[in-house]
């Protein structure tokens, strides 16, 4: 460890969090070598030779916090420039030209109260380019569209002659070079669309805008009526607004992701023959080496204990949901949590071989099942765009035969019909619709990724649990207890309450409310439970095997609960029960079943106290995934809602998928919809959410389609003006917009 | 007419600065901390790393 610098340490106010448990105090000061890594990894080079580092602090909320992490960091040697940033919840320091020690910082921001955390590269989007290029071409487009309005109104009001085409070629001179630039967007996504043989929505939006422009660029230069500046350039900007509103969504929901990217092992630390230790990331560990994993880390990678005792929690990796005491000679899988002891680790396989890469490559086979699903709005256009192309063609046609060969005319006529069923509407029916929605989701701590999750869950009509941390807590819960009133149970809740394992921690909550005995020599033996000294007498609470080697009687039962003595005493046992998330009972009415990887027994019990009959025990994840597969393959949409390693390739699968913010992070990865709050309810808020967003989606489309039946027969024949045009174009785009925005009312 | 070649420019030229004003805002990253920018301003003290 680092000496602390104190300069500027300032007493903390608000910003302190809650004093660690020593746990995690060991687990961090040791993810915190593999973080300068990482952080090292991604920083920047700047020309003048400093480095720059984006460091992550979730615990950053207020206006105070940006001045104690400003002043406490500033005054430090060999800092050129401290800045935070509350939205991100970032710092960004630059260290001067040849201090590459970025320790001593780290340090600091753990004693001002802040963890630091690697904010990882999706993270780095504190400069989206997409976003930004999109926001120019909005402004661009807003002052191009608002003066040509203002140029426009004149030549709708009677100028004629000199006037008229003055304020044409303003307009054209303002026009094109606006199209050509904010219309990009559009012209690269449908030439990426035509390239592959499929087209978009946006191939009719590129045809629309760039003809309306040719069109009435060439009408200006022979002096005809037909000037379209106003209606192209409007256009383009009520697009662009919604093309950007999308973005934003993205990038929001990216940054939330990668926030909650937790402090996963991406790394461990090697001991080497001399017994020193080093830190080695991920890739860098081979078959063969020794690992020291802390209590409180995950294993990085598979491998065997070779020395030491503890006790791993596999629930994100199987679904099993009690504890399992591992020593000398047992098998761990990357992924699973130690809880209770320091062990030494030797690697059997490297990451890129380990339990969770095969859950990887499973994930990866099961997604490409999803990318199948074409979005509503490009569905929409597949209709949509022959359709308009006909009516253009029979436009053309019918006015060679009614003019007996004028072509100017059947031309204008023909481009009219392509500008006036340009899809602004349609365009804006779906994004909006999407935008609004996913805001109403992220106010209620849900978060997607993209719209097409809101429309394949509108579709959904079975769901699948997981069990464990999904339905459960992940926490136990009390069940029975035996342990009689006075000194034992105060010496129960003595010893409870020191433990890190969940089944004493869960038997702490349970005796809160009994007095705590004074006991000496507390200590925890990794694997079996935790020992001391009480009133001259040994006391032990743990494995019920363990325990029983103290107590006058043995008491054969339960594996799964926690035991107690005194020595000599009697053993008493209490059994655990899992507890349920809160909103567990009230799950959407659809035909639901649970799938987990544990035992039978424990999934009934819980698949009965929610109420579902269906359940399928003791699934591997390619059992979770062919199950799934299966249901498919019978024409069911499945949503599936899991959170472990377990359930990733499941999660990938499936129709829908939902996630807690507590899963893994394969499994948030996996996820459509990722929820922060602990209560289920948010399931069934999703999708209310998903199945008001497709109803509003479609009547934004009858509403487009509406639009059109009127103003199509206008254009075919020939009626169609600059101002219907202008003004036809801008009320169906306000009236859709007008329309999603109902999706803010839904209730929770 | 004389008018309007004089005022037609001086239109679109406002336009085109307050166009020019937020471009300039986006590059220069004043979008990128909207919350913290409304708190730095209750701070007593100048900061100390300018």
């Amino acid at each position: 460890m680092e000496t602390l610098d104190q300069a500027g340490g300032e007493a903390m106010s608000c910003c302190a969090g809650p004093l660690a448990s020593a746990t995690t105090i060991r687990a961090e000061s040791s993810a915190r070598i593999g973080l300068l890594e990482e952080l090292n990894a991604d920083a920047r080079h700047l020309a003048g030779g400093g480095t720059n580092y984006q460091i992550a602090l979730p615990a950053m909320h207020c206006g105070n916090c940006i001045i104690t992490i400003e002043r406490g960091l500033s005054p430090m040697f060999g800092i050129e420039k401290v800045r935070a940033n509350l939205s991100l919840k970032q710092v960004s320091v630059t260290l001067k030209p040849g201090n590459d020690n970025l320790q001593p910082v780290l340090s600091k921001l753990e004693t001002l109260g802040f963890t630091p955390q690697s904010p990882g590269a999706a993270a780095r989007a504190g400069n989206d380019e997409v976003l930004s290029g999109l926001l120019r071409a909005v402004a661009v487009s807003g002052f191009a569209a608002a003066n040509i309005m203002l140029l426009s109104v004149p030549v709708w009001s009677g100028a004629a002659g000199t006037t008229e085409a003055l304020f044409h070629y303003l307009s054209a001179l303002i026009a094109v070079p606006t199209v050509a630039y904010a219309g990009r967007p559009f012209f690269i996504s449908a030439l990426q669309a035509l390239r592959h043989g499929r087209v978009n929505m946006d191939v009719p939006i590129s045809l629309g805008v760039i003809l309306a422009t040719m069109m009435s660029f060439y009408e200006s230069v022979i002096g005809g009526g037909h000037a379209y500046f106003d209606a192209a350039v409007s256009l383009l900007f009520f697009l662009l607004i919604g093309r950007a509103l999308d973005q934003m969504m993205r990038s929001k929901a990216r940054a939330a992701a990668s926030r909650l990217a937790a402090l996963s092992a991406k790394g461990g630390m090697v001991v080497d023959a001399q017994g020193d230790l080093t830190y080695l990331p991920l890739d860098g560990i081979k078959p063969g080496m020794v690992l020291r994993v802390a209590a409180g880390e995950r294993f990085p990678v598979d491998g065997t204990v070779i020395e030491g005792a503890t006790d791993i929690d596999r629930a994100l990796v199987t679904g099993e949901s009690a504890p399992i005491a591992v020593t000398t000679g047992a098998a761990v899988e990357a992924g699973t949590l130690n809880l209770t002891g320091a062990v030494d680790v030797e690697t059997t396989r490297s990451a890129d071989q380990s339990f969770l890469a095969e859950v990887t490559q499973m994930m990866a086979a099961a997604e490409h099942g999803r990318s199948a699903y074409i979005q509503l709005s490009d569905r929409m256009a597949r209709a949509y765009a022959p359709v308009v192309h006909i009516l253009a063609a029979t436009t053309f046609v019918g006015w060679m035969i009614w003019t007996h060969g004028g072509f100017h005319e059947s031309l204008t006529a023909a481009v009219s019909v392509l500008i006036i069923t340009c899809p602004c509407a349609l365009g804006l029916a779906v994004p909006v619709a999407h935008v609004v929605s996913a805001g109403r989701l992220f106010a209620a701590g849900i978060f997607m990724k993209d719209g097409s999750a809101l429309e394949r869950m509108a579709t959904i009509d079975e769901i699948a649990y997981d069990k464990t941390g999904t339905l459960t807590t992940g926490e136990p819960v009390i069940k029975t207890m035996h342990i009689p009133l006075g000194e034992p149970v105060e010496v129960a809740r003595a010893l409870a309450s020191r433990s890190v394992h969940p089944a004493a921690k869960a038997l702490a909550k349970a005796l809160a409310s009994f007095n705590m005995a004074l006991v000496s020599d507390l200590h925890e033996v990794p694997g079996h439970g935790v020992e001391a000294i009480a009133n001259g007498r040994k006391a032990r609470l743990g494995r019920i095997n363990w325990v029983a080697e103290i107590a006058s009687r043995t008491t054969g039962g339960h594996e799964t609960g926690v035991a107690f003595a005194l020595e000599g005493g009697p053993l008493y046992y209490s059994t655990l029960s899992e507890s349920l998330r809160s909103g567990a009972t009230r799950l959407p009415k659809l035909d639901s079943f649970v799938i987990s990887g544990d035992g039978a027994e424990q999934v009934e019990a819980i698949a009965h106290a929610v109420g579902i009959a269906e359940t399928h025990a003791g699934l591997k994840p390619g059992d979770k995934l062919a199950l799934l597969q299966q249901k498919a393959a019978e024409g069911h949409h499945v949503l599936m809602v899991g959170d472990g390693l377990n359930d990733a390739p499941a999660l990938a699968a499936a129709y829908a998928s939902m996630a807690p913010s507590s899963a893994s992070d394969v499994g948030r990865m996996a996820a459509d919809f990722v929820f922060t709050r602990d209560d289920l309810s948010a399931i069934g808020f999703t999708y209310k959410v998903a199945l008001k967003t497709a109803r509003i989606v479609k009547q934004n489309f009858g509403l487009a389609i509406v639009y059109n039946i009127f103003a199509v027969p206008l254009a075919m024949s020939g009626q169609l003006n600059p101002l219907i045009a202008a003004v036809a174009m801008s009320t169906s785009s306000i009236i859709v917009v007008a329309n999603s925005l109902r999706l803010q009312l839904v209730r929770s | 007419m004389n008018g309007l070649l004089f005022l037609i420019p001086v239109a679109l030229g406002l336009g085109l600065l307050g166009l020019v004003a937020f471009l300039w805002s986006l590059t220069s990253g004043q979008y990128e901390d909207v919350e913290g920018a409304a708190l730095r301003i209750l701070e007593d003290e100048p900061p100390l790393n300018e």
